[in-house]
């Protein structure tokens, strides 16, 4: 294990490396470009087996991506943006033939206007695509996640995509400390890649993909890759727990602070849980009964944990870094509430949306968040359900 | 190249049973492709009639593995397999030959799938990529493609008072391919067995991407009888319509040249055609003529090509 002094974009792509996949298929995209062009340049060393097939367009990678996993090759790509927009018809295609391939995505705001800064409409824009998806905090739960999604992806009873998101620019393009394992940490971690009904088998030739419609068995493959998410519920779980034991860094779906007696928790997802987690703990030393819980599990949504975990709270409010149009609030508002309806506690539940195209949030608007909620708290039902941090009058 | 017999005799890659239309060109195409396969192959085929009609679930009539994923992406999906094949291979973990095919019509082809297949051949990946084009999009029920030729009916380039079917040429899909510098390109038709087999032998022995444009007659989009496919492809070749030539690392070869009389009037063939009837009714002669006159000079531009390039 070492030290280093690392962009978030240099810490994933050393864990791709470090897994040493048998093929990448990659196209550039701010902000995810380094990991891109890191990756090749190992490939140009010969640092790693990997073949590296430099696509045509992020439509192009992700087709390449199922070609080679269908072949029974290890898998990767990774994108942003727009990149994961062009994907989007692939990214469902990838999830229903069952093919574990990992993806960073370096989350950035959809055009239009074009806008290259930080927020998470691309991921969430496919949080129905049927990959799994878990957000990190900074570079070094990007390089954790990153390494943890072969373990998820190929476990028998998943056999799902996985992508792990960071924040574009703010995480990806910062350099911070991250903790590396050693080459052979990673690689036994992750273990061999055992494939499943591969093309290229000889003495067994499939058909992937076939034509499934009326009189079918669509609708079954269906529920069938819905199970496979439950089942990764547990996986996601385990994978994390042994990552712990091993290396000291344990992950679960989700992760609280000062959450047990607060009466009002914040849930957030990303880069920004750690404004979040820093303005809590200030609260916290005058006296305020303010929470975090902080998601890293977006798919498959950790219902009953969340309801349970956020079950003592008296407001919860839910920071969103992307909106929903026309929707009730943005996608982590709906799922927290649609959570919490299911529960015996009722909460009030307010929703701040925030940091759009990579607007800055500070520590006075958390500050400010927590206010609306205390007096919400109080007894004061606020008139909007849905609030914008941080945005410029007129 | 082997003798057809043997060829014939050797197992089917693509089984009967299947749900394509009597009269299609698509599977004659594909049989005669796959029969000169040297080993067993992946084949990645593009949405539309071919994949459909093959792989109906649970049942699929491809000996070989193939794949499927969409229908604008099968050069990608192949140059995925074939790199995953290179990586397995270099480090031990596979052993045998393998060959790897792609199939699309034209509109996976020259629409909706070019810039696939543009960066796939660019990129050098070792495959045959094999257009069966039946002049627009059959599987959902005869719409344009940008291979139409002119003056056809499709529903969406239909005719009416203001308009005598689509107005505008072909894609010359086979020329760009060849713009890209591939070490083999060719056209073929499945009248001529025992050329299209030996340019897909050609195909299969290249090293690198190799591209076979077919043209496959469509009864149900032509309006023609299922039994006269193959006597339209024909005369498609004899009118020039559809000329038989190679690309050979830049040498262009014109495997058939009908002299004098032997190269026919192209409305001979429009009019075996119920896609183009409109065009034999008064007031469309200049249609007609328009046809003719770019057959005429598409046919002149490759002689010349032929005899620059040679």
């Amino acid at each position: 294990m070492a030290r280093k002094a690392i962009t978030g974009n240099g810490a994933i792509a050393l864990a791709l490396k470090q897994v040493e996949p048998d093929v990448m298929a990659a196209y550039p995209i701010t902000p995810q470009t380094e990991i891109a062009q890191n990756y090749a340049q190992y490939v140009a060393n010969g640092d790693v087996v990997t073949e590296y097939i430099a696509v045509e367009s992020e439509h192009s990678a992700m087709s390449a991506a199922i070609g080679s996993a269908a072949a029974g090759a290890r898998t990767i790509t990774a994108t942003s943006s727009q990149g994961f927009a062009l994907m989007w018809e692939m990214l469902f295609i990838a999830a229903s033939l069952r093919l574990p391939i990992t993806m960073p995505v370096i989350t950035r705001a959809l055009s239009g206007p074009i806008n290259i800064h930080c927020d998470h409409s691309d991921s969430m824009g496919g949080r129905d695509c049927g990959w799994i998806q878990l957000y990190g905090e900074d570079a070094q739960e990007g390089y954790d996640n990153a390494i943890q999604a072969f373990r998820i992806a190929e476990h028998m009873d998943v056999r799902l995509p996985v992508m792990t998101m960071i924040d574009g620019f703010i995480i990806s393009g910062a350099i911070g400390p991250v903790e590396t394992l050693d080459d052979e940490q990673v690689k036994e971690f992750v273990g061999d890649y055992v494939a499943v009904n591969s093309l290229l088998n000889v003495e067994k030739p499939v058909t992937v993909g076939a034509f499934d419609s009326l009189g079918g068995w669509y609708f079954e493959h269906k529920i069938a890759q819905n199970r496979a998410m439950e089942n990764a519920m547990d996986v996601i779980e385990e994978v994390g727990r042994e990552f712990g034991e091993l290396f000291g860094r344990e992950y679960a779906h989700f992760k609280t602070h000062e959450v047990e007696d607060a009466d009002i928790v914040l849930v957030a997802i990303g880069s920004a849980a750690g404004n979040v987690k820093t303005v809590v703990t200030k609260l916290r030393a005058e006296g305020r009964k303010v929470g975090v819980l902080k998601v890293r599990t977006f798919r498959p949504f950790p219902t009953e944990q969340i309801r349970e975990a956020l079950s003592g709270a008296k407001v919860i409010g839910v920071m969103d870094r992307s909106d929903s149009f026309g929707a009730q609030g943005g996608p982590l508002f709906t799922e927290v509430s649609a959570a919490m309806y299911g529960g015996e506690s009722h909460p009030q539940i307010y929703n701040f949306i925030y940091g759009l195209g990579g607007r800055d949030i500070f520590p006075d608007d958390i500050e400010g968040a927590v206010e609306m909620l205390e007096k919400a708290a109080a007894g004061d039902t606020l008139a909007q359900q849905r609030h914008y941090l941080n945005v410029r009058e007129g | 190249m082997a003798k057809p017999k043997e060829i014939a005799n050797k197992p089917e890659r693509l089984t009967g049973g299947h749900r394509l239309c009597a009269g299609c060109g698509a599977p004659v195409a594909v049989r005669q492709v796959m029969g000169v396969c040297p080993g067993p192959a992946v084949v990645s085929v593009s949405t539309g009639c071919l994949e459909v009609s093959t792989t109906i679930y649970p049942y699929t009539a491809w000996k070989d593995s193939m794949i499927h994923s969409a229908f604008e992406n099968a050069g990608a999906t192949i140059s995925g397999v074939e790199t995953a094949y290179n990586s397995l291979k270099k480090q031990g973990k596979i052993k045998d030959d393998m060959y790897f095919v792609a199939f699309g019509g034209d509109g996976g082809t020259y629409d909706i799938g070019l810039q696939s297949l543009s960066g796939a051949v660019e990129r050098g990946h070792n495959f045959v990529f094999v257009c069966y084009d039946n002049g627009a999009y059959m599987n959902t029920g005869f719409q344009r493609s940008s291979a139409t030729p002119q003056g056809a009916w499709t529903t969406t380039s239909p005719v009416g008072k203001e308009s005598a079917g689509k107005q505008q040429n072909r894609k010359d899909l086979t020329a760009i391919l060849v713009a890209h510098d591939i070490p083999y390109a060719a056209t073929a038709s499945p009248h001529n067995f025992k050329d299209l087999m030996s340019k897909a032998e050609k195909a299969f022995a290249t090293p690198g991407p190799a591209f076979i444009n077919v043209i496959s007659p469509c009864p149900r989009g032509w309006r023609t009888p299922g039994d006269q496919t193959i006597a339209l492809a024909k005369e498609a070749v004899q009118s020039c319509y559809w000329p038989l030539y190679e690309v050979e690392n830049g040498k262009y070869k014109i495997n058939y040249k009908p002299k004098g009389d032997k190269k026919t009037p192209v409305a001979d063939w429009l009019k075996k055609q119920g896609r183009f009837a409109h065009l034999f009714k008064p007031g469309n002669e200049a249609v007609l003529a328009d046809i003719q006159d770019y057959i005429d000079r598409k046919w002149e531009e490759l002689l010349k090509k032929e005899e620059c390039l040679a």
